[in-house]
């Protein structure tokens, strides 16, 4: 059965909506399959805006290591804007793949990027636009395998009625994996129907399958238990984890896109994993240990990705990217190698106490010398030592007063308001610290041309990490503490005009909160919520924060829960929590005794450079830290 | 900079819905994938020497557009017609290279032949709608700007305007569903009137209305020939005999 391209009827509605161009395509680079050739078909979906989702790392490495497999095939699609889900609905067009525009309901997989849990009420549009039952149990045959991935999906527990299945980790190993298993049941004549699959994909232990398990729950509404109620199915669901990034070098092709994106640059994942061990970093906690890529696959991939795409900025991307063990060399070989040909380098993320002039100074020479962002995090040592951002006041003023003598004029600071045991002065230390950060500039250049932005955002308790038990701040006290500190820098007669401020109201962060440690009865708000007409729930112009409230309120009523009791309630060390049978490898006491810690302002080294402090990951993943220095360096390219 | 380059490129198919920024970022990368030595401005951010010449609105396409490049060493045109057209997406194709003379580019696009395709629509009406807009000293029409609503006269920068009929062009098969084709020459003037401008008019004083959004092509773009009323190919300053 082939199947139709949707884009004739789809392009007689582009012209009624807004950047049309994001719906149409073709891509520099993406690729599109003869349909009958292929066995197993994918449709990959980033649920935002194309302009968020295009660029996204994990989607373009899935699209193409699946592509390059024989019997395989991928497609993507994203998030479409409401004024094109109007058209889409009243004209009939189900939601389609950007690729060859075929409609997403015919393939075998529809597999989900989830990095943010705001994208589920778009989850649920694409699901219905497609014509594909929300309900899991409701599927049938002809409908795809839902599928979900990425750092949301290792608590998938408030969407898991919507999906069929769910993936923890690293996703290049497990999609070649679950290929395999859909070739083999497709070539068997599909034995048993999707129950026989979704069986065959949770017997493996690498893929959880939510149906298969039950929850009961205690009459005060905590969890009793979660155990699966067909036998087969294992009790602990396993993270995957890539061992070897050299042998993955992905993206070798990057999409260049020809709608505007918001990266516009060829991005290089220089490692993974970080073991730094900040408390509120869920993204740390879930990806260790830290495997690096070599610095010659770097330099390797630099030069196929910028051939193949003609980007004129690379970006060095990990989790802490100055925290490579050859970070220097890369920086410079690169900049070398691109002196001359206006090539920009960029760094995410860079920590205070791995930052070094020399290296910024690489960083820039191909290009500007705009701003530096470091992220204390928390506006106190003492907050600092709570959240484990082990860094001090001296190394901040050092970094920045460096920084500013040395050419650079606008310095952004990170932080968070509404960290556990955080109370007012904590928030309130970021004015004194800013204050110092800009007489520590005029006093460096000799010159009143320096600023300073602080941006802060509300504090947000992750699953697998030891904050998990912590109990949420209120968005009141968050939205308090904000309007202090903000008079406090506002107020200030010497300081306060080099001082910008950047914040946001604590609100959208309870329903994160609600969303991050969710379990199964919140899906009942999320579907309520995509009725009342949410989408888009990560931009602020479409986020409403009364209408998640109105439709908790609504389904929670009479019962044991409430958002509160999700958000603002500490759990106590045994509760069961909604992703406890979901393993990240994280040893369930060692997180607590980090949490007890936490709230001691006790800190923990990084096992990177100090021994192994048992945190579990390697011995239950089998794996290993990875780590140069390989003692390399990268040769100029010769010129044609 | 030794030499300025000039570009006669297509906007085909499903990429006439790029807008004139998704055209120059990826010409810019189009440019560093086919390693042509453009020029960069000098100072604090270098940007690449390529200029654009009135480009055609997003969701319109084009068989006439224009665009100048700046490169640091001599080239051959040719070579860079071929190379920069299989780095460019299909869909933006490279038609035409040519060593600049002397004299603006942008100066010489005094005028378009548009043609509209306008499936469902009635020839009859048309032609009425046609002759009644002819007819009209001025038509004012309205469009949303980015500095809100505006009012201009649509009707003096329409040149020529003519009417067919899509089915009559298609010999010896059965007509298809009717579909009427405007043909118009429309002279650059500031505001612009867009071709979308000039069917509002011809809705405005013939209650003329197609069923659905017209296909905009703009098929030639250039000086125009007082003799012949229409445009002039912009090139043929290079062309014309003689040292450069
Ligand atoms: C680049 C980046 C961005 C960019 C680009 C985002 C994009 N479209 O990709 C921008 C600046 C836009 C951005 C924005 C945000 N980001 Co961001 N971002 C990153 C960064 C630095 C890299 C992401 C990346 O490409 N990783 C590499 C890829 C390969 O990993 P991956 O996507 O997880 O995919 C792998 C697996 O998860 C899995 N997988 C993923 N999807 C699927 C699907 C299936 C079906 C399967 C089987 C497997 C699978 O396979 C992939 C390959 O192994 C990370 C930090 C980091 N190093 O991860 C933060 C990070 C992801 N961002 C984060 C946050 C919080 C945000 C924002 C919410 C910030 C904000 N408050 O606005 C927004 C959300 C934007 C949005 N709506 O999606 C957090 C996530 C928080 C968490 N989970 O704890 C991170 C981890 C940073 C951090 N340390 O806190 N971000
Ligand atoms: S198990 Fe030990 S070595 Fe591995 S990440 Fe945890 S602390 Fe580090």
């Amino acid at each position: 059965m082939s199947v139709e391209s949707l884009f004739p009827r789809l392009e007689a509605l582009l012209p009624k909506v807004q950047k049309p161009i994001q719906y149409v395509g073709g891509e520099l680079n993406s690729t599109v399959k003869d349909w009958d050739e292929a066995t197993v078909r994918w449709a990959l979906m980033y649920p935002d805006a194309y302009e968020v989702g295009l660029p996204n790392q994990g989607v373009q490495i899935l699209y193409e290591i699946l592509n390059e497999l024989p019997e395989t095939m991928a497609e993507r699609t994203y998030a479409v804007w409401p004024d094109l889900e109007a058209l889409m609905r009243s004209e009939g067009v189900p939601q389609f793949t950007v690729d060859a525009h075929r409609p997403v309901r015919a393939f075998d997989v529809l597999g989900v990027s989830f990095s943010t849990e705001l994208g589920y009420t778009n989850l649920l549009t694409a699901l219905d636009l497609a014509g594909i039952p929300l309900d899991a149990v409701d599927r049938t045959d002809d409908d795809p395998i839902v599928l979900a991935g990425g750092h949301a999906a290792f608590n998938p527990e408030p969407i898991a009625d919507f999906l069929d299945a769910a993936v923890l980790g690293d996703g290049e190993q497990i999609a070649i994996a679950i290929s395999e298993v859909i070739r083999e049941w497709k070539g068997e004549g599909a034995p048993g129907g999707r129950d026989e699959l979704l069986m065959r994909l949770a017997s493996t232990g690498g893929v959880y399958v939510p149906k298969f398990y039950d929850v009961e729950y205690h009459p005060d509404g905590r969890i009793k238990r979660v155990v699966p109620n067909r036998s087969g199915v294992p009790s602990r669901v396993f993270k995957h984890t890539v061992m070897d990034l050299d042998e993955w070098p992905y993206p070798k092709k990057p999409l260049v896109p020809l709608a505007e994106t918001v990266h516009e640059r060829f991005s290089v994942e220089i490692f993974r994993g970080c073991t730094r061990g900040c408390r509120f970093c869920q993204a740390g906690m879930i990806t260790r240990p830290v495997r690096e890529r070599s610095i010659t696959t770097i330099g390797d991939m630099v030069e196929a990705g910028l051939k193949e795409s003609g980007f004129s900025e690379v970006g060095l991307l990990s989790l802490s990217s100055a925290d490579h063990s050859e970070i220097g060399e890369v920086a410079k070989g690169l900049a070398d190698r691109y002196e001359g040909t206006q090539t920009g380098l960029s760094l995410p993320s860079t920590r205070v106490d791995a930052f070094n002039i020399d290296l910024a100074n690489e960083f820039s020479r191909n290009g500007r010398r705009s701003g530096l962002t470091f992220a204390p995090e928390g506006g106190s040592e003492r907050m600092r030592k709570v959240i484990n951002k082990m860094v001090t006041e001296e190394d901040l003023i050092r970094t920045v007063t460096t920084a500013y003598s040395q050419g650079w004029r606008q310095v952004k600071l990170y932080f968070m308001c509404g960290l556990p045991t955080e109370e007012d002065i904590d928030v309130l230390g970021i004015a004194d610290l800013a204050k110092k950060v800009i007489k520590a500039g005029r006093e460096a250049t000799g010159s009143r041309d320096v600023r300073c932005t602080v941006s802060i955002g509300g504090f947000v308790p992750k699953p697998h990490t030891p904050f998990q038990w912590a109990a949420q701040c209120d968005h009141e006290t968050v939205d308090r503490r904000l309007r202090e500190l903000r008079n406090a820098l506002r107020g200030d007669k010497e300081y306060g005009k080099a001082i910008g401020y950047r914040y946001h109201d604590g609100k959208p962060s309870i329903v994160e909160g609600l969303l991050s440690r969710g379990d199964r009865r919140v899906g009942s708000v999320i579907r309520a919520v995509w009725e009342d007409g949410g989408r888009f729930d990560g931009w602020s112009e479409h986020f409403s924060y009364e209408r998640w409230m109105t439709a908790a309120e609504r389904v929670f009523s009479g019962g044991a829960v409430d958002v509160d009791w999700y958000t603002t309630r500490e759990r106590e060390e045994h509760e069961v929590l909604p992703w406890d049978h979901l393993d990240a490898g994280l040893d369930r006491e060692w997180l607590w005794q980090d949490w007890q810690d936490a709230v001691s302002d006790v800190e923990v080294e990084d096992c990177r450079w100090t021994p192994c402090y048992d945190c579990g990951v390697c011995p239950t993943m089998g794996t290993e830290i990875q780590i140069g220095p390989t003692g390399k360096k990268l040769l100029p390219l010769t010129v044609v | 900079m030794v030499q300025r380059l000039r570009v006669r490129y297509a906007k085909r198919g499903r990429l006439r819905f790029t807008s004139h920024r998704d055209i120059s970022r990826a010409v810019e990368r189009a440019v560093r994938r086919a390693g042509i030595p453009v020029a960069f401005s000098a100072g604090f951010s270098p940007h690449p020497k390529i200029s654009y010449a009135g480009a055609a609105p997003t969701g319109v396409a084009s068989e006439a557009e224009y665009l100048e490049i700046g490169v640091s060493r001599p080239c051959d045109p040719d070579r860079i017609r071929a190379d920069l057209d299989v780095s460019l997406p299909p869909g933006l194709d490279v038609l035409e290279v040519i060593e600049a003379r002397a004299g603006s580019l942008a100066d010489r696009l005094e005028a378009s032949v548009w043609q509209l395709r306008l499936p469902g629509a009635d020839v009859a009406a048309a032609e009425q709608a046609v002759k009644e807009f002819e007819a009209a000293d001025r038509v004012e029409v309205e469009r949303l700007t980015k500095k809100g609503m505006r009012r201009f006269d649509a009707r003096q920068a329409v040149r020529s305007m003519a009417v067919m009929d899509d089915r009559e062009r298609t010999a010896g098969q059965e007509p298809g569903p009717p579909c009427v084709i405007l043909r118009m020459v429309v002279r650059h003037e500031t505001p612009a009137v867009r071709p979308d401008d000039v069917l509002m008019g011809l809705r405005l004083v013939a209650g003329f209305a197609p069923p659905s959004p017209p296909e905009v092509t703009r098929l030639a773009q250039g000086p125009l020939d007082a003799t012949t009323g229409e445009p002039a190919d912009p090139f043929d300053v290079e062309r014309a005999d003689g040292d450069l």
